[in-house]
């Protein structure tokens, strides 16, 4: 329920950093064309309502986005909401997979890590977390393309399907997932390594915990140590940690959409950016915003499950 | 004996390198018979908790372990049995239990959850049975609706439900030993007294040995048969109750036992006329806020503090005794105003301080200062000493030089080096420390010092240096005193009028001597009955 007051916020907030930059889509556009004339632009600016004082724009802004109208993109002429749901379901499919990637193995490979404390399969875990971590994202991508596709040409290099192939049904399944493999683990391996060592230190944690010395005490296996009590404990700060970032997924995935040319709207964004396409950045922010908002509450309730300590109101 | 259960013989427990000293424990012999119980007796740090631990095999490794003697269980010696022989024993022949319920008890996991594993563990049943079991064991240690508890998970029952929850556990398997270590120290005093007798109850059912670690004397006095006093990880004394507690004969024993506080209060003083602090009709609510806008059901109301009065003389002890709960704290903090109170009146001087804003009272903050109870988490790691000290006058305007001279005059009163100026806080033990929050309490020459349960977190000998030091500063500088405290032995010997507060409220007030004689309420009675080793006196 207090989502709705902070997605409006941030539209708020989104509407005045955006026009904060220099320049409208009527000089890009003019810019392009090469001859318009002062008096044409002036006249495209009245037709696309920017020569209004701000706080009417966003009067006008808001208004829309309560009935759910985007606006219209004046760059791709079509209407904003229709661009953006085109280019979301690719987005979330990276997303979406490389969160249960990313979350899944580091959660594995910290337990491993925290179970086999201070061994060289520890110190292995530890040192491929640290690179990883460290290694920048388009860097990366690009190894991945060169070693996997081109050298040897086990994936495709770039975009979400192919298109010329006109699959259908369960082989265009398989095309997809043949095109999400690369940029999947590229997004992933940074996030990976970070949920690696937070489960490393989380499981650490709370292996000095009092409950389980008396686990021990009444005669417990390490195993069930590990498995039933400490694990789930050390799961919580994980979660939080998992639901947090989705927002800096999306930023990161800006980058490795632009490395794979996968068609989301990390890709959109970038190139509205550069054609002062307001309307269609801030429909994307928008959206952005709601699907943060809505991973947290999904978070939230995971919450409950793992922790009984917390109740959904 | 021959029906010994357990003799531990000449063992040395090892610390890692670099400690204190060498070995936690050294050359310890203890037995235990079917039936007994044995209270280890010692202050922080002497050991005791590490020798229980050595006995289930749940040291610290590697660096912490038995590095010579036997443990000898039933004719097994348990320092050499493998690691799995350990498993089956700990939790069925061996149990133990643990000083603070909150965290010995995995917060995520049923209640039912974490009884129904030891039966998993050592014995083969069905799902059905064990959870039939589980039921029937609450209901044992006399937790209500054992139906539901069995279902609960830790946070949703109170300090002594835990504890009793524990106790189910430990005793699930009907063990030959259990071991408690200070189960009943993070309790209410009228909690505790349920939780000994509870203890004792199960030990005649069962014929357990208990192995009983405590600091308390009261609790020794109470429930021991044999009585083994420890030192620096050295067996000092041991013998039966009777003898250590009444003809102690070790030094450090008569040390220990005549730093007990006595029951019988102190003869009180004549009372003077002039009153320096009057709370009256005071309130604080906590909760009741609902969420942002107003959306979800509003949260629990707790009345913290209940229209509360209180009136302090000039040079007067006034304590304020009750259990964890009761609003102790929150009425000391409201009455130095690090929280607003949400009606009533303060009066000081004749000004009622509830009034004043910030910059208002600051020259008002002068005339009343705090004494707190962790003397661990109430001084800033990274300040030195002196800073700490002297920050106060400099903020009420003196100049360098004179709060140093000050600060360096307070060391001195309150018994620490000069050299303490330029130390930080880690340095020091828990009761230096303690005479530093003293000393920061009193550098603004206070006319009233508020001490929220100062010597809690104390040890015996320690807490009995501290407050002897409080009462020679309370005659030098005719301070008067708020106490707060929960241990009433300590109360009859500082204050002298008492407080008893409960939910809040308070419920009887009167000088100390007239509150111990004859308690006016039954909740007072209650207290006083609870507290542990009335029968004994030394």
């Amino acid at each position: 329920m207090q989502g709705i007051p902070i997605i409006l916020a941030i539209v708020v907030m989104n509407f005045f950093l955006l026009n904060l930059a220099e320049g409208d889509a009527v000089d890009v556009l003019a810019g392009e064309a090469g001859s318009a004339t002062p008096e044409y632009m002036e006249k495209m600016r009245a037709k696309f309502g920017l020569d209004q004082p701000l706080p009417v724009q966003l009067a006008v802004y808001l208004k829309n986005v309560v009935q759910l109208d985007l606006g219209y993109s004046f760059r791709h002429e079509m209407p904003v909401h229709e661009l953006i749901f085109d280019r979301f379901w690719a987005t979330l499919l990276l997303m979406t997979s490389t969160i249960i990637l990313a979350v899944g193995f580091g959660i594995l490979l910290g337990l491993f890590a925290a179970v086999n404390l201070n061994t060289w399969k520890d110190a292995l875990i530890s040192v491929f977390a640290l690179i990883t971590y460290a290694t920048p994202l388009f860097w990366v991508g690009l190894m991945m393309i060169i070693v996997f596709s081109i050298k040897n040409d086990w994936f495709p290099t770039s975009g979400m399907e192919n298109s010329a192939a006109f699959y259908e049904g369960f082989d265009r399944v398989k095309d997809i997932a043949h095109h999400l493999v690369l940029p999947t683990i590229t997004l992933s391996l940074f996030y990976l390594a970070l949920y690696t060592r937070m489960m490393r230190a989380s499981m650490l944690e709370q292996y000095g915990q009092d409950y389980v010395v008396t686990a021990r005490a009444k005669g417990l296996s390490e195993r069930r140590i590990t498995f039933v009590h400490v694990l789930r404990n050390a799961l919580l700060p994980v979660v939080t940690m998992a639901g947090v970032q989705v927002g800096a997924l999306i930023g990161g995935s800006v980058i490795v959409e632009s490395v794979f040319a996968w068609p989301g709207l990390g890709m959109l964004a970038f190139e509205s950016l550069f054609a002062r396409d307001l309307n269609l950045l801030l429909g994307i922010f928008l959206l952005s915003s709601v699907l943060v908002v809505a991973v947290n509450l999904v978070v939230d309730v995971i919450y409950c499950f793992l922790d009984p300590r917390i109740e959904v109101n | 004996m021959t029906n010994s259960l357990l003799k531990i013989s000449n063992v040395d427990i090892s610390l890692p390198e670099g400690s204190e000293r060498l070995l936690a424990v050294e050359n310890l012999c203890i037995d235990l018979v079917p039936g007994e119980t044995l209270c280890i007796v010692g202050e922080s740090g002497s050991g005791k908790s590490l020798t229980a631990r050595a006995l289930m095999g749940l040291l610290p490794a590697p660096h912490v372990k038995v590095t010579q003697g036997q443990i000898d269980f039933c004719g097994e010696d348990l320092t050499k049995v493998t690691e799995r022989r350990l498993r089956e024993i700990r939790g069925s022949e061996i149990s133990m239990i643990f000083q603070e319920p909150m965290t010995a008890l995995n917060p995520v996991m049923t209640i039912g959850g974490q009884i129904d594993e030891i039966f998993r563990y050592h014995v083969s049943m069905s799902a059905a049975e064990r959870r039939e079991r589980a039921i029937q064991l609450l209901d044992d240690v006399q937790l209500p609706d054992p139906a539901q508890i069995v279902n609960s998970y830790p946070h949703e029952l109170s300090g002594g439900q835990r504890q009793r929850a524990m106790i189910a556990m430990a005793l699930a398997l009907e063990p030959k030993i259990l071991i408690a270590d200070e189960p009943t120290t993070a309790l209410d005093v009228t909690t505790q007294a349920q939780i000994l007798k509870l203890i004792s109850d199960m030990q005649a059912v069962h014929q357990t040995g208990v192995l009983f670690i405590t600091h308390d004397f009261g609790v020794v006095a109470d429930i021991a048969d044999r009585v083994a006093v420890m030192q620096y990880g050295h067996v000092v004394e041991t013998g039966t109750v009777d003898k250590v507690l009444n003809n102690p004969e070790h030094p450090y024993t008569q040390a220990l036992i005549s730093s007990v506080p006595s029951l019988v209060p102190r003869s009180a003083r004549a009372r003077s006329e002039e009153t320096v602090l009057e709370v009256k009709n005071v309130n604080k609510t906590f909760g009741g806020g609902s969420s942002f806008f107003k959306f979800g059901k509003p949260s629990r109301v707790v009345d913290a503090v209940k229209d509360v009065t209180i009136e302090l003389r000039r040079g007067e002890t006034l304590g304020v005794v009750g259990e964890s709960g009761s609003g102790k704290s929150t009425l000391a903090r409201c009455i130095i105003r690090l929280m607003d109170s949400d009606s009533g009146q303060i009066i000081l001087n004749e000004v009622n301080i509830c009034d004043l804003n910030r910059a208002e009272m600051r020259p008002w903050r002068a005339k009343i200062q705090m004494v707190f109870q962790d003397p661990f988490a109430s001084l800033n790691p990274r300040v030195k000493i002196g800073q700490i000290i002297r920050q106060g006058p400099i903020i009420q305007g003196a100049t360098q030089e004179e709060a140093e001279a000050r600060t360096l005059e307070l060391l001195e009163i309150v018994g620490l080096d000069e050299r303490a100026f330029n130390r930080y806080p880690h340095e020091f033990s828990g009761g230096q420390r303690q005479r530093i929050g003293i000393a920061r309490a009193l550098a603004l020459n206070p006319e009233i010092l508020v001490a929220d349960e100062p010597v809690s977190a104390l040890d015996v000998s320690i807490q009995t240096q501290i407050l002897s030091l409080l009462d020679e500063i309370r005659t030098k500088m005719n301070l008067s005193m708020v106490f707060i405290t929960h241990d009433l032995r300590v109360a009859a010997q500082v204050c002298d009028r008492l407080a008893v507060m409960r939910y809040g409220e308070i419920v009887e007030t009167g000088a100390t001597a007239d509150i111990f004689d004859a308690p006016q309420h039954s909740y007072t009675r209650d207290l006083l009955a609870a507290v542990p080793g009335q029968n004994w006196e030394r």
